[in-house]
């Protein structure tokens, strides 16, 4: 390793070929503001167009000031942080952007969470000159089923455009316009519901202000809540109690389940379930399906596709509709757990309580934006009556918690209800990357080889690297595993799928990076990826506390089963859990 | 069109489409080339002087001197019409009276060829600006 | 004889195609065809005085030439050898007919270089460049140098970029020829944007071949075989040109494989630009290329490192290119005799503003202010007072009087407070107020920033309203302190070259003229009387007979008064239009 010293602030320092200044500062302990700057370490994800000019710092022998986050270090350099020059420089640049933002903190949803705000105020602004006579730029509004953006916001960092270009491949959004007109918009300046976009909402778990927001259904799900003739049924993701804590000012991994359940039943819902049940229902489903074509398949059934794809992600299948629609019959047609809890729950749940489904309200809390689309999906509702009707983003329950005054904190633990709030640890490590496939490999094993499993820590299949394979010995019968999470990894797999060159029996997907723990409903990890390594510790934790950790194993599931389903894959089963996909690649018309 | 294929086909070209130039490179250093002004003032061309400008521009090509033949207006040797000057590199110009299509030749074989001095000379006794300078 | 007719766009849009053909259809009338030939060239220069029509070898140079005036030229001129007099120029002092170009005034000063073949050869007939030596540089490099010895004779020469920085042209082509790849490409940076500079174009329209030869050459000396020009899409002729003269290259074997036999490949595609002034810096003009935003970014990496689809390349303007072959036929040691110490051979200006002769020049750098814009410039316009020079463009600054007998080269602009640029002269009288002509470069610059960083994106449209402020009697003295720190911070901050130097027609404003920005502030008056909102139009009571005249030609009724009254104009509904100053027969209204 070829390392270089240089001087920054007057401090010798040591660091690796490449280093960039800003990281080479960090070294010494000198914390240079960073505003467009976003690093994701383990993920891959840097986003540095040297863009917003906040982190500049002043050079010897350079003539003007250079960024720091995209600047190499040099041997002999000499850097100066925080010279007179530099100060005013930040200053005046931060006053710039400021006077082409709308003041409008107090009715903001990112007010309070927001990354210029915050550097308003560490660089101490109090006013902007010339604000009254400035000029604001303004665009268009535009609001989708789960992303609402509101441009006049932007401060043009581009990492929503990264994020949808290099790192999901999406392609969604891009800079359109120039200069003061300059906005990150779809190709053609469409609506993004117009767009290729998947609403995995990673543009928003990393917009630093309020220009790219989640659709916000509280309103909704409390007027559901306020109406005496509802019966109001929540559900909640599993990744969701790993990161909900941070809203409150915990630790990030710190487990909050029980104090959540208190809370969702604080706010007036009138059954707490968990969307883990379905999850484990979901095993059921798709552990067989996987088990029945890699059997056909292997006696030469030539309809029998592999690799089998997980379908639990809704950003992931609004993304091979978008750009893999010739592979539509790969993907498991098992629905996500969201939508199998939802059919379940207008169902056998409403026929358990004597209500009709219409007089039913089901609630889900999830990671993720793409779910709020996903549940407004046509197929996903009976005579205009939604399965699951609302779905609401980590963020959304923290705020509504604390409209409710309720104080998170002090609440005591409480148990999910009956039937359908009984898990499984599978159904737990749902929430992050290879949890699906770890949950799956479980309960198939003991099914195909009627054998005990010794070792449930499927650990070759965990961590964070974007594509990870492993073979898994199913009692002589190997399976080759592929796990891919963020969606240009999925691409990266798919193309192999699509062009015949894929080893795998069976893969799965997360659109978002780190799997539900990192999606884009989460509260906002603004570039810590040690926060996203957390919430996977919780989440394998909560697991590894579990009584039962294999979704065959859930008693409510054998129950609903026996009184209900019948048996997985089942004609019911099909009718109720299992879902087909469409052709939705944008057809672009040019009018001549 | 064909290809060139080396330096030596391309400079062979070069030496090919140049006289094609002539006139106008010629033009761009006219001291370094034999240069012939005929008078075409309206008297110039009632005597003549048109056919005479033609007989230089045809000869001094065919005879492959490198020369550039203009008109000029009035000389002011109205009784001495058609008059050419011919101003050699390096040297004086020198005006020539009474040419026709006879002395015109003898203008080239004998004086812009061999730099001998014919009769009809008519004494330059002005200054052009130019040699001011 | 040879009749040459300027084809320039300039000329061209002026029916030179018209004259061409009338010229012909007379000849032919006549049967002089074979005699006298009519060649449509490329740009004289002389644009002040277009379209130009040149007969050879006498060198009469005809103006302002009319498609019917084809019939006189050739009834007088050829038949006859009499010289149109009307069609000649006249010496704008003496107005005394100038026979011979030689003679004029535009000329005698003008070294013609990178023009050389500008208005001399038919520029879509390869074969009249090759009359001109042309490819012979190509041939001679091919055979007789090795590509070290064209770089060290590239850098012996002082051959600089004119693209505007001035960077060593030789010293570029020796970091590209080290850069280690299996593909290299050599680009051509034909995206000339300033407002009023067209000297790229002339070249382009009237010397294709010059700039084809230099890229082979250059191609030759860095290992590539690859040429790209990048054009703008509003340069149509130009593109037109290049198109002839690429696909005559080509039929020849001078572009394409094994040229002359040497076993060496290069051929030249064109790219079209859409016309972005900051696609002119280099990294923007790569992106914009390879079908990414036109916006630049971060350097290091440099194109030579890392350019066109991550390959090392070189980019070369017009200009520079143009030289490279007269250099390498008549060596680096011709070409370093000509200009000064530090700025080698010729530059291309394009004169306009306030001035007699607007048009191209080319003169030895190290020629006066003074030289070029009284000399060949023919000094300023209806006999007014000189009072600054804009060189550089919108990066550029303003000279004045004490800078008049300046040597022009690139050390010297700079030191002035200005910059060489790519080569646009605007030149200002007593009338132009120094506020608006700053404001006038900013708004091109707000218009043209990418919109990536936030010192360009924003700070230029805060400079461009606080200009305004200024304008309309707004400002204040502490408004140009504001000014001149954030001219100072954008410059320190900006991304790229175009956001470094936009604030440069400001500050060097502020410093030449302070006075008329203080004017402005305090006194709000606009000593030029260029700005409206500081302008009152008042009638001198003692000098109005009450004619009513004023009162009847005012658009807006703003001036009141009986007949035979003192007649009065209300500031607060005047629009100044000045019509009724125009109108009063007493001199009565006056500005103030």
């Amino acid at each position: 390793m070829e390392t270089i010293k240089l001087t920054i602030d007057n401090k010798e320092v040591e660091v690796e070929k490449g280093t960039t200044i800003l990281n080479a500062a960090k070294k010494l302990g000198i914390d240079i503001p960073t505003l467009c700057y976003l690093h994701l370490d383990d993920l891959n994800i840097e986003n540095k167009p040297g863009g917003c000019r906040i982190c500049v710092a002043e050079i010897q022998g350079r003539r003007n000031l250079a960024p720091t986050c995209s600047t190499k270090c040099e041997d002999g350099m000499v850097v100066k942080t925080h010279t007179t020059r530099v100060l005013n420089a930040r200053r005046t640049v931060m006053e710039f952007i400021l006077s082409d933002h709308p003041k409008e903190c107090l009715v903001c949803a990112k007010s309070g969470n927001c990354e210029l705000q915050d550097m308003a105020h560490r660089l101490g602004i109090r006013e902007i000159p010339g604000a009254e006579y400035a000029a604001v730029s303004t665009y268009k509004f535009d609001t989708s089923p789960s992303i609402k953006r509101n441009l006049d916001k932007c401060i043009m960092c581009r990492r929503c455009e990264m994020m949808c270009n290099e790192v999901q491949t999406v392609g969604a959004l891009s800079a359109v316009n120039r200069g003061f007109m300059a906005a990150v918009a779809p190709a053609f300046e469409q609506n993004l519901e117009h767009s290729t976009c998947t609403y995995c909402g990673q543009c928003v778990a990393v917009c630093p202000t309020g220009a790219l927001t989640e659709v916000d259904n509280t309103p909704d799900v409390l007027r559901a809540l306020a109406d005496p003739s509802k019966t109001v049924v929540v559900q909640t993701a599993p990744a969701v109690r790993a990161a909900l804590g941070e809203a409150f000012g915990l630790e990030p991994g710190t487990l909050v389940t029980g104090k959540m359940v208190a809370a969702l039943k604080a706010l007036g819902f009138d059954y707490v379930f968990d969307t883990d049940f379905a999850a484990d229902l979901t095993i059921m489903e798709e552990g067989t399906e996987l088990l029945d074509r890699i059997t056909r398949h292997l006696k030469g059934d030539k309809t029998a596709r592999l690799p089998i794809l997980t379908s639990c992600c809704p950003g992931w299948v609004n993304f091979f509709e978008e750009y893999f629609p010739d592979l539509k019959d790969v993907p498991s047609t098992a629905k996500s757990p969201q939508q199998m809890f939802g059919a379940i729950a207008k169902t056998y749940f409403a026929d358990k309580i004597k209500i009709d489904r219409k007089d039913m309200v089901v609630v889900s809390i999830m990671p993720c934006l793409a779910k709020k689309y996903e549940c407004q999906r046509e197929e996903f509702s009976v005579d205009g009556n939604r399965d699951v009707d609302f779905s609401l983003s980590t963020r959304e329950l923290a705020a509504f918690i604390k409209q409710a005054n309720i104080d998170l904190h002090s609440l005591e633990d409480m148990d999910f209800d009956a039937p359908l709030g009984e898990s499984t640890g599978a159904g737990v490590i749902f929430g992050t990357t290879g949890g699906v496939i770890e949950a799956a490999c479980r309960t198939a094993y003991e099914i195909y080889t009627g054998k005990k499993l010794d070792r449930l820590d499927f650990t070759e299949l965990r961590g964070f690297e974007g594509v990870r394979a492993a073979t898994i010995d199913f009692d002589g019968l190997k399976l080759n595993i592929g796990i891919a999470h963020g969606l240009g990894n999925a691409r990266k797999l798919l193309n192999d799928v699509r062009s015949g060159n894929s080893q795998f029996h069976a893969i799965e997907v997360m659109a978002c990076p780190g799997g539900c723990i990192g999606g884009g409903g989460q509260p906002l990890h603004l570039g810590n990826s040690e926060i996203l390594k957390a919430r996977a510790a919780a989440i394998y934790n909560e697991d590894r506390k579990k009584p039962l950790r294999k979704s065959h194993e859930n008693p409510f599931i054998i129950k609903l089963y026996e009184e209900f389903l019948e048996k997985p894959n089942s004609e019911k089963a099909h009718h109720l859990l299992h879902t087909r996909y469409f052709d939705k690649k944008k057809k672009i018309i040019v009018k001549q | 069109m064909s290809q060139i294929k080396s330096l030596a086909d391309l400079k062979k070209k070069r030496e090919e489409i140049k006289t094609g130039l002539d006139v106008r490179i010629k033009a761009i250093d006219p001291e370094k080339h034999v240069q012939v002004k005929v008078a075409m003032a309206t008297c110039g061309i009632a005597a003549g002087a048109k056919p005479i400008m033609e007989f230089f521009i045809e000869q001094l090509d065919r005879r492959n001197i490198p020369g550039i033949v203009t008109q000029t207006g009035c000389m002011g040797y109205c009784y001495a019409e058609p008059t050419v000057e011919i101003k050699l590199p390096g040297k004086d110009p020198v005006v020539f009276g009474y040419v026709d299509l006879k002395r015109a030749d003898q203008i080239i074989e004998k004086y812009i060829k061999e730099g001998e001095l014919i009769d009809g000379i008519i004494p330059v006794n002005y200054e052009t600006i130019d040699s001011k300078e | 004889m040879h009749l040459l007719v300027c084809g320039g766009t300039g000329c061209h849009a002026s029916e030179s195609d018209a004259i061409v053909w009338n010229l012909r259809d007379e000849l032919e009338a006549k049967g002089l065809s074979e005699k006298v030939q009519v060649i449509l060239t490329g740009c004289f220069g002389f644009c002040e005085k277009g379209p130009i029509v040149k007969v050879m070898p006498d060198n009469t140079f005809y103006v302002q030439v009319k498609p019917e005036d084809a019939q006189e030229i050739v009834e007088e001129h050829i038949i006859k050898g009499r010289k149109v007099t009307r069609l000649l120029y006249h010496d704008p002092l003496t107005k005394e007919p100038i026979g011979d170009s030689k003679h004029m005034g535009f000329f005698k000063k003008q070294l013609r270089i990178v023009l050389r073949n500008c208005g001399f050869i038919n520029p879509e007939n390869i074969d009249e460049y090759i009359a001109r030596d042309g490819y012979m540089a190509l041939g001679k490099v091919l055979t007789e140098m090795t590509p070290q010895d064209v770089i060290r004779e590239i850098k012996d020469s002082g051959q600089r970029g004119r693209g505007g920085a001035g960077f060593p042209t030789g010293l570029k082509w020796e970091i590209a020829s080290k850069s280690k790849s299996d593909v290299k490409y050599v680009v051509c940076n034909a995206d000339e944007g300033d407002p009023g500079a067209f000297m790229d174009r002339s070249v382009l329209e009237g010397d294709p071949h010059s700039v084809l030869e230099a890229m082979a050459i250059c191609g030759y000396s860095i290992g590539a075989s690859n040429g790209l020009i990048y054009v703008r899409a509003e340069y149509p002729l130009a593109i037109h040109r290049l198109k002839v003269a690429i696909s005559q290259a080509r039929e020849y074997g001078l572009l394409g494989k094994d040229i002359l036999g040497t076993g060496f490949n290069f051929d030249i595609q064109l790219r079209y630009g859409a016309g972005a002034f900051v696609c002119g810096e280099e990294t923007a003009l790569i992106h914009s290329m390879e079908g990414l935003r036109g916006e630049p970014t971060i350097k290091p990496p440099f194109p030579a490192e890392a350019g066109f689809l991550g390959k090392p390349t070189n980019v070369n303007n017009v200009e520079t290119l143009a030289a490279i072959p007269i250099i390498i036929l008549k060596g680096a040691g011709w070409f370093n005799k000509i200009g000064t110490e530090k700025s080698k051979g010729t530059k291309v200006f394009a004169l306009a503003g306030k001035i007699n002769n607007v048009g191209l020049i080319e003169v030895p750098m190290g020629t006066t202010l003074r030289e070029v814009i009284f000399e060949i410039g023919g000094g300023i316009r209806n006999g007014k007072k000189f009072k600054a020079v804009q060189t550089g463009g919108p990066s550029g600054g303003c000279l004045t009087e004490k800078h008049l007998d300046l040597p022009i080269d690139f050390d010297n602009l700079v030191a002035a407070g200005s910059m060489m640029g790519s080569g646009g002269m605007i030149v200002m009288d007593e009338d132009d107020c120094m506020v608006s002509f700053a404001k006038f470069f900013l708004d091109f610059t707000v218009e043209e920033s990418c919109g990536k960083c936030a010192p360009c994106r924003i700070g230029n449209k805060r400079l461009n309203e606080l200009l305004n402020q200024i304008t309309e009697g707004k400002g204040t003295m502490s408004d140009l302190d504001r000014l001149k720190n954030m001219s100072n911070v954008i410059k320190d901050t900006s991304l790229c070259g175009l956001g470094q130097s936009s604030p440069n027609p400001v500050l060097s404003t502020l410093n030449n003229f302070m006075n008329e920005y203080v004017a402005h502030v305090v006194d709000k008056k606009c000593p030029a009387g260029q700005c409206k909102s500081l302008m009152e139009y008042y009638i001198i009571p003692e000098n109005c007979v009450g004619c009513t005249a004023c009162a009847r030609v005012c658009p807006v009724n703003a001036i009141t008064g009986q007949r035979k009254e003192i007649h009065k104009i209300n500031p607060d509904v005047c629009i100044k239009c000045g019509a009724c100053k125009e109108k009063c027969k007493f001199d009565a209204i006056i500005i103030r």
